[in-house]
């Protein structure tokens, strides 16, 4: 029997799938579309899209209904463990008053049509909802209009349910709509962004528990993602990375080795006109394995950039040097006001700073693309968020226009924000274009640490004025990072009432929802961590560090104040002022906030007698961002064994208030694996910068949180019909300085790093 | 040329001995519900069954494969119902669903060696598969309703 060839069994139906080129205007957006969809189904093997039957309706860009009633809605955020396809579509099909064992959904690959492709900053739900909710009315409306005429009554007359219209004794099935009826209801952008939405007491699907349409084929193999693309005629890259992200030059290749590797083809130094891969080897091979076997054998001569010696301590000592320079920065907006004159007439101020480790995304599915030509269209397969961003720098790395590029969509093996940067297109793309076939590029989990987009390690240094009677009169939060906005997506920084442009992602959290009297907010861009590594957009972002520092900080104030840390947070969170919340999406504002401390402190049984060293600590945030609050409120109880100095987190409490939940279990799971997460930042991992490269790796020495070390969960959320806000992250960044707070109240021991480790414990126990 | 049995058929593959049995799987036969995660086989990602225990195949040789019976989460169930698998649905356990064909694979093993286990006998059997959405606890109730139905089969 000969070597099995490689089989391409689910070929055709990749090749089936075709692609959309850049359609047309606003009439493409309306009406009825050929039925040729690029994209995936999450539901189905391999994604594969289901079939539709002509003819189809499309009331809007966003979805369709054929002549069977099937409704499949597009869906332009990445798949990577949010279900967010269910969600969005159950946003829809509500409004739609779709039967939703009707309703099929589809992640689109990219097309200018779709507009802004991202899925980050935990948007998506809130974006999508007045977009989706307008969508299914317009559908509603118009397949009641087409109903009344088919019928013979009054639309006024007609109910829809289930993808039924129903006027008295009569009744007419969408998908019959569809068949019968040449269904000419247009809706221009206008007219759908005025459409009414149903009260939230006439919600038939949001809020329901559903299965999500994803998890079958998680569960039985046949999921697709990016790393399992393939093409005819494919070879395999891994590439060979350079001693430093930024400005290393190839000097000289020696591949002498590598050539008795069976299977081993070449190795190729890019060329990169977009600068996104300085001094980027590319070791082809037949197979993988022969790629990763060629590449350690490959010799390259680099001249390193000018980072190539950095450590850790120096991006720490440039941001505490940076802090410690009053000027310089980017002041926010926090309603005015004297600082100077409020901390220089203060009876006390207190002063405390922060740090935390630099933080590897380390999503499961390792960083790979594969690139092709078809039809004059260079096709990059791999699972990716920010489609938008990166096809830009696609256009400047291969010299050709955005419209010969596209990226066809994949499930992504976990994505944490690390997809969000699309640097890892761009190799695989020039080799496939510099050896003009298709090229699979593959990183090994070492080179994806190496080249990963890191959380920036952080100095804060936050102070708080008390007066005599030890009431807060003033705070001041300064923070120091690498700014990933301002290195990738400068163009998007907003700026600060002095015309300041800084990265908002950076500095949220800091401009909290306390009433501290008058406040300043410094970001600062760490530009030695931003010349060193790319910084990278990691789950939650800057509220990864500005609420360990602000939260493990509000119990230090509470502490000199002399006030229970609980009772000192309530004390703030007065909802007065610029923390009274706006409609539609703080409506009640701080008040919110001050419900999820009280609810998660009585959940957890606040004052109760616990174990020997062993305590309660809390800590409470809004979430992501000011416009989009979604209040968090966490209680960790934690023991500490003295001897040495291991902190066990036993159980955290957590209440989140989200406003309306669309999915309610894939909330509850979002809030969960965060959850996780931020116990697994505070605790489990970390690395640091050597000579311009992160030191760890892979998982022998970089330890993310294992199931042994997981605690019961106790997660409750707020009854709500608010806007939907975000999940993805908030309930990372809560974690950790409530860990913190735990081991302060269990054992007296003030950490202000993360990763705590037993050691730093041991030695910050009093003796 | 090695020769193994996968999934209940007899395969031949002419390879190095040397090359990982992952590789085979995914890119020579096809079946890429076994994943590659770490590379060290330390993530679980890419574990298969080898006779019948739980084995890391990315440091598997083909040298060593040769005439064993290999299964991975393609050839666990016909309709993709095992009992653990019906679980894993039931308890919505995977997020984004990268490290779960080789969470369930372990799990299968495990049920075998303790039908009824612990919450300590499922920490140290599945502490080596890391879940980087950390969907932890569903996993460890979705292997008590497994065992539970397993149980009463």
């Amino acid at each position: 029997m000969a070597r099995i060839r490689n089989s391409y069994d689910s070929l055709d139906a990749l090749t089936r799938r075709g692609f959309l080129v850049a359609a047309a205007g606003a009439s493409a957006l309306f009406g009825f579309s050929s039925g040729a969809r690029a994209a995936i189904n999450p539901a189905n093997a391999g994604g594969t899209p289901s079939p539709e039957s002509a003819p189809l309706f499309e009331p809007t860009l966003w979805y369709a209904i054929d002549s069977q009633g099937i409704v499949t809605i597009n869906i332009i955020r990445a798949e990577m463990g949010q279900h967010i396809g269910t969600a969005l579509a159950r946003i829809l099909a509500d409004e739609l008053e779709a039967n939703w064992d009707h309703v099929r959904i589809v992640h689109v690959d990219s097309d200018p049509k779709w507009g802004l492709m991202v899925t980050g900053g935990s948007w998506s739900v809130w974006q999508s909802w007045p977009i989706y909710s307008r969508a299914g009315a317009a559908g509603r409306i118009a397949l009641i209009g087409q109903a009344a005429k088919l019928l013979g009554v009054a639309p006024a007359d007609c109910q829809a349910r289930d993808s039924v219209v129903t006027s008295g004794a009569q009744t007419i099935s969408y998908g019959d709509i569809v068949k019968r009826g040449k269904l000419d209801r247009r809706f221009d952008p206008k007219e759908l962004a005025t459409l009414p939405i149903k009260p939230a007491s006439d919600r038939r699907l949001v809020g329901q528990k559903v299965a999500a349409l994803d998890i079958p084929p998680k569960i039985n193999g046949t999921a697709r993602f990016g790393i399992d693309a393939k093409a005819p005629g494919m070879v395999y890259a891994r590439p060979k990375i350079p001693p430093t992200r930024n400005g290393s030059k190839v000097k000289s290749i020696d591949d002498a080795a590598a050539r008795k590797v069976k299977g081993y083809l070449q190795s190729l130094a890019l060329d990169d006109p977009s600068d996104t891969v300085p001094g980027w080897v590319m070791v082809i091979a037949e197979t993988y394995p022969a790629a990763i076997r060629a590449a350690e054998l490959v010799k390259v001569d680099w001249a390193p950039g000018p980072t190539s010696r950095v450590s850790e301590a120096d991006i720490l000592d440039h941001a505490s040097r940076q802090i410690a320079d009053p000027n310089g920065g980017a002041v926010l907006g926090t309603g005015g006001g004297n600082v100077n004159a409020v901390f220089g007439a203060a009876k006390t101020v207190l002063e405390q700073t922060y740090t935390t480790s630099t933080v590897l995304h380390f999503q499961l599915e390792p960083l790979n693309a594969l690139a092709l030509e078809k039809n004059g269209i260079v096709e990059i397969h791999t699972g990716n968020q920010w489609q938008s961003l990166i096809l830009p720098t696609l256009a400047k790395a291969l010299s050709r226009p955005v419209t010969d590029i596209v990226m066809k969509t994949y499930l992504i093996g976990g994505g944490f924000g690390r997809r969000l940067n699309g640097d890892y297109a761009v190799p695989a793309a020039l080799a496939a274009m510099a050896l003009g076939k298709p090229v699979k590029m593959v990183l090994t989990r070492a080179d994806d640490a190496r080249f990963d987009s890191v959380r920036s390690p952080s100095v804060q240094t936050l102070r708080m004025a008390f007066d005599e009677g030890h009431e807060v009169i003033g705070m001041e939060h300064h923070a120091a990072a690498g700014w990933p906005t301002q290195v990738m997506a400068p163009s998007s920084m907003p700026k600060t009432p002095d015309g300041v442009a800084y990265d908002p992602f950076a500095i949220s959290g800091a401009d909290h929802w306390y009433d501290v009297g008058v406040q300043k907010v410094r970001a600062i861009s760490n530009d030695l961590a931003n010349a060193t590594f790319r910084p990278g957009w990691l789950r939650s972002v800057g509220p990864g560090w500005t609420n360990w520092a602000l939260e493990s900080f509000m119990d230090e104030a509470a502490l000199l104040a002399r006030i229970d840390p609980v009772a000192f947070r309530l004390k703030l969170l007065t909802a007065a002022g610029r923390n009274a919340g706006s409609a539609p999406n703080s409506v009640g504002g701080a008040k919110r906030q001050a419900e999820v401390v009280r609810r998660a402190a009585d959940l957890a049984g606040w004052g109760a007698t616990l174990p020997k060293d062993t305590a309660l600590g809390l800590a409470t945030t809004f979430g992501q961002e000011r416009d989009m609050p979604t209040w968090v409120a966490c209680v960790a109880r934690v023991h500490v064994e003295r001897a040495n100095g291991k902190a066990t987190v036993e159980k955290l409490t957590l209440v989140v208030d989200a406003g309306t939940l669309v999915d309610p279990e894939g909330a509850r799971a979002q809030v969960e694996g965060g959850a996780l997460w931020g116990l697994s930042l505070a605790l489990h991992e970390g690395t640091e910068f050597v000579d311009g490269q992160v030191k760890d790796t892979n998982l022998d020495t970089y330890t993310p949180l294992r199931i042994v070390d997981a605690p019961e969960l106790d997660i409750h959320f707020v009854d709500s019909v608010e806007m939907p806000v975000g999940l993805g992250e908030p309930a990372t960044t809560v974690v950790g300085p409530a860990i913190g707070n735990a081991i302060f109240r269990a054992v007296g021991a003030r950490l202000r790093h993360i990763p705590i480790t037993p050691a730093a414990v041991r030695s910050a126990i009093p003796v | 040329m090695i020769s193994f049995t996968l999934n209940g058929q007899a395969m031949k593959v002419d390879v190095d001995p040397d090359t990982p049995l992952l590789w085979i799987l995914r890119d020579e036969i096809g079946l890429t519900g076994t994943k590659f995660g770490c590379g060290i086989g330390m993530c679980g990602a890419c574990t298969v069954h080898i006779g019948g225990r739980a084995t890391r195949s990315c440091i598997t040789s083909m040298g060593v494969v040769e005439g064993a019976d290999v299964m991975t989460i393609e050839g666990l169930d016909p309709a993709g119902a095992h009992p653990v698998q019906l679980a894993w649905a039931a308890l919505q356990t995977p997020q984004c669903g990268y490290c779960q064909s080789g969470q369930i694979m372990q799990a299968v093993a495990l049920l075998n060696d303790f039908p009824s286990p612990t919450d300590q006998d499922i920490d140290a059997v599945m502490s080596g598969n890391l879940c980087r959405c950390m969907t932890y606890t569903r996993i460890r109730a979705a292997i008590k309703k497994a065992s539970a139905s397993m149980g009463t089969r």
